[in-house]
């Protein structure tokens, strides 16, 4: 039993009102994502939208979906925990900068690797907005706050390429301010066999105001399909920084899920049991 | 050893440097032992090197069921003793001990120069050469012969173990070597074995045991009550549970992922339990406490999960290959906030399958994690154990299967249980939160929301004090009577049990209590396992007495409380406790809180 399919992107929205900022372009996925979903006609409750802390954790509770608002970082062990548990269903894990590429780095690199069939949207914004405009792990390195005077004087993380680099299987980059080609990129994500990226130029107008110039500087469609990844890798460090578009997608095979194969359990204990006799 | 008396019990100690196979001898003996119808058990004392370093097979064999090693070792068959002295505080040497050690032996170590039993220095080295076999295979023969087993019976198992794994090529040579040490044995069993021979009754009996490890026990026990999903790091000594599950949970249809760490294992089983899938973890304390963030969540969030703590000795790496019940703590406070869940223990081989299964049960039925405490003694215990029924707990999770509008996540409810509606059921979509929440489990940072949600959280585990107590049966266990008793927790029971059925042989009586289940805490239940009681012994296997201090923060407990405690990796034997008992008939009431070590 389903229930009857939406067709609008609307109802895929919860009506919570949202705790972001005014011009957050976390508005921007949220429409792109509803966007996404609505035409390729999935069931609301067939969707669960799991998330980490930060400004975009607060996501999945402002979609009509399933949602799980967990811990910082921890987006993508969960999601993969429920791909692997109920395979049917369609499964986003959402974060920001600082949820995805700092404390949650290792599962990033490792869902890379693993390849469960989920997809991952990061709304990248350079900044930690929820605690008020500290470095992250995408500032730039003379990004000066109270934290750290001088700015982090490191370089920043390259999600798309540490991605590459970890071997997933479809990797691209959008931007907040263009949310139908946004969502164009995440449904072809989402029909994507396999672990997905989705990086999104995500603007804070609060704590880093000069992002709201993006909208002019972003150059749609920059990133093209490679054919090889030394081609992507290539092309993400030679294409301008506000490059969007789907740079790599390939085939992989995905990691064992429960199957709904009714097993005879007890048949099953009865055989081990046996291989306990002396 | 007095050599006229076959024993109803004997210890054996293994000792070689790492890959002279003692283990494997220790093994072939506790099956040859199962298959003549004996109970017994094999630990292992290994360093943490990797290969080579020392490693010690603990035997024990006996004609009643066991849970815990003897005192004393009656016989040391030493391969030679290099790094002997990093683990001969584990191995104390019975006054009567036999040693046997290689003719050519240097360096013995000082505490077996000096013992008051018997030393024979034999040509080991030079039988093994002789026959193209290993030392470990003459001690296999030569120690089948001492526990009164026939060349047959050791070079069956010795076949078996070859076969099993793909190298026949050894099998002969391996048997030569055993009957050469059968042969050197001779000497020794002029009167008769040193184990009194098994009836044919009990041999009848072979059939109907078991040999199995504690941490295969739990595995069979999560399985058996329906779990499907499995997340873990290895981490020692918890690792050889994975290992174990991992060729046969895809046989019932689940799945085990080996995550990049802890923090990813605990939050990919609240994702697939969320999803509906029975699930577990397996780590031990240095995973435990990267988990506590996650166990915190799935309080918050109500999601049942499994952790199954195997524990060793810590703080910190600690010692990781040795036993300690160090992590009671933990476990009990594992995350930050007002967290209640569910703590448990099993306390013997057999009782890993039940509790196991009992906690997966509890934990889906109240919607919380549970922690399940192990050890490495049990863990990694090979014991004989008496085939059971399989416990009939299974993973029930009360759930919604349809919405009009009306769903709240977490609605209060008298029990505390809210029903729970997984995703792909239409209408009840919401979003669970680690963050505080409201009924419908929208974020909340009201006063109201937060005490309604504390106390349902807490209502829901503290009910268990009012559940029938048929439900609740599996607890705790009581063993004996009488106005003094021994109270454990964990792997502690073994030597309890043995040390009440010793006192009553003398004459004091005494009772044991196993708790199984240490949080939420059974206050009345536990005072009326108390009843009558006069002086308590507490037995535990940790430095600062954690137990004790645990009883005396939530139970009325008797006047006289004596904390009977010692840190690992030197075990808790049967002695330790008998004395401790023995000193609780004898102290008067205002000499109460003592610590005996």
């Amino acid at each position: 039993m389903t229930e009857q399919t939406p067709h609008k992107p609307a109802e895929y929205k919860s009506g919570v009102h949202p705790v972001w900022c005014p011009g957050c372009g976390d508005y921007g996925v949220l429409a792109a994502i509803t966007r996404a979903l609505a035409p390729m006609g999935l069931p609301r409750e067939k969707v669960a939208v799991v998330s980490g802390i930060g400004c975009s954790g607060r996501i999945p509770a402002y979609l009509a979906t399933y949602g799980f608002h967990g811990l910082h970082g921890r987006a993508l062990p969960v999601a993969t925990g429920l791909k692997l548990a109920r395979p049917e269903l369609t499964v986003i894990a959402a974060g920001g900068d600082g949820d995805i590429y700092s404390i949650g780095s290792a599962h990033f690199v490792h869902a890379c690797r693993r390849n469960p069939d989920i997809t991952l949207i990061v709304m990248d914004n350079r900044v930690y907005g929820m605690t008020k405009g500290q470095p992250s792990p995408t500032s730039e390195p003379d990004f000066a706050t109270p934290l750290q005077p001088e700015g982090p004087d490191m370089p920043p993380v390259n999600g798309p390429l540490l991605a590459l680099a970890s071997g997933a299987s479809f990797v691209a980059r959008g931007f907040s301010g263009h949310p139908d080609e946004l969502a164009d990129i995440i449904r072809a994500a989402i029909a994507h066999p396999g672990f997905a990226l989705v990086e999104v130029l995500s603007p804070c107008p609060t704590f880093r105001p000069e992002q709201t110039h993006w909208k002019r500087q972003v150059q749609a469609g920059a990133l093209q399909p490679a054919g090889s990844i030394g081609e992507a890798m290539a092309q993400v460090l030679a294409a301008p920084e506000l490059s969007t578009g789907i740079v790599w997608k390939a085939r992989r095979h995905l990691p064992h899920a429960v199957t709904e194969k009714p097993a005879d359990a007890e048949a099953l204990m009865q055989d081990l049991l046996a291989g306990f006799a002396p | 050893m007095p050599k006229t008396t076959s024993r109803e019990t004997i210890s054996l100690a293994l000792t070689g440097s790492g890959g002279a196979g003692m283990l494997t001898a220790g093994d072939l003996l506790l099956r040859a032992a199962a298959r003549n119808g004996l109970y017994g058990l094999l630990t292992r004392s290994v360093g943490p090197q990797i290969r080579g370093g020392e490693s010690a097979a603990l035997l024990r064999i006996a004609h009643y069921p066991l849970e815990t090693h003897d005192d004393a070792f009656h016989v040391l068959f030493a391969a030679d003793w290099k790094n002997f002295d990093r683990f001969a505080g584990e191995i104390h040497l019975d006054e009567d001990v036999l040693v046997i050690m290689d003719e050519h032996a240097r360096e013995v170590p000082e505490t077996v120069e000096n013992t008051t039993g018997e030393v024979c220095r034999l040509p080991l080295q030079a039988t093994a050469k002789r026959t193209g076999g290993r030392v470990n295979m003459v001690g296999v023969g030569f120690l089948g012969r001492l526990l009164g087993m026939t060349p047959d019976e050791l070079a069956a198992v010795i076949r078996w173990f070859f076969s099993r794994k793909g190298r026949e090529r050894f099998i002969e040579s391996s048997i030569a070597a055993m009957k050469a040490g059968f042969d050197l044995a001779a000497p020794h069993v002029k009167t008769g074995a040193l184990l009194a021979p098994p009836s044919a009754k009990e041999r009848a009996a072979a059939k109907n045991r078991w040999l199995m490890s504690g941490n295969q026990a739990v595995a069979m026990g999560f399985l058996q009550a329906g779990g499907r999903f499995v997340a873990g790091y290895p981490i020692t000594p918890a690792t050889d549970m994975l290992e174990w599950l991992g060729p046969r949970l895809p046989k019932f249809g689940g799945a085990l992922v080996q995550a990049e760490d802890e923090l990813a294992a605990i939050n990919m089983v609240l994702g697939a339990s969320w999803g509906g899938v029975p699930a577990m973890t397996a780590t031990s304390g240095p995973g435990l406490s990267l988990m506590a963030e996650g166990i915190g969540l799935g309080v918050a969030a109500e999601i049942p999960a499994l952790i199954v703590d195997v524990q060793r000795i810590g703080p910190s790496t600690g010692i990781p290959t040795k036993s300690e019940q160090g992590d009671l703590n933990l476990a009990l406070h594992a995350a930050h906030g007002d967290a209640p869940h569910l703590v448990l223990a099993p306390d013997c081989v057999t009782d890993c399958i039940r509790t196991t299964a009992w906690a997966l049960h509890l934990a889906e039925k109240l919607q919380c994690p549970a922690i399940v405490l192990s050890d490495q003694k049990l863990g990694q215990m090979h014991s004989i154990i008496d085939a059971i029924n399989l416990p009939p707990w299974k993973a029930r999770r009360k759930l919604r299967e349809r919405c009009e509008g009306d769903y709240a996540r977490y609605r209060i409810t008298p029990d505390g249980v809210s029903p729970m509606a997984l995703p792909g059921v239409p209408g009840c979509m919401h979003t669970v939160d680690g963050l505080e929440h409201a009924e419908n489990a929208l974020p909340s940072s009201r006063v109201e929301d937060h005490a309604a949600q504390l106390d349902k959280r807490r209502r829901k585990l503290f009910r268990m004090e009012d559940w029938p107590d048929e439900e609740m049966a599996h607890w705790a266990e009581v063993q004996g009577g009488g106005e003094v008793a021994v109270l454990t927790w964990g792997s502690a029971a073994g030597p309890a049990r043995e040390a009440v059925r010793m006192a009553a042989e003398e004459g004091l009586h005494a009772r044991h209590i196993s708790m199984r289940l240490l949080f939420p805490p059974q206050k009345k239940r536990l005072s009326r396992l108390l009843d009558g009681v006069k002086r308590l012994v507490v037995v535990e296997q940790t430095h600062s007495g954690q137990f004790y201090h645990y009883l005396k923060s939530w139970f009325d407990l008797p006047e006289v409380v004596i904390s009977c405690r010692r840190p690992g990796p030197r075990p808790i034997t049967p002695r330790q406790v008998l004395r401790a008992l023995r000193e609780a008939c004898r102290i008067s009431e205002h000499e109460s809180e003592r610590v005996c070590q």
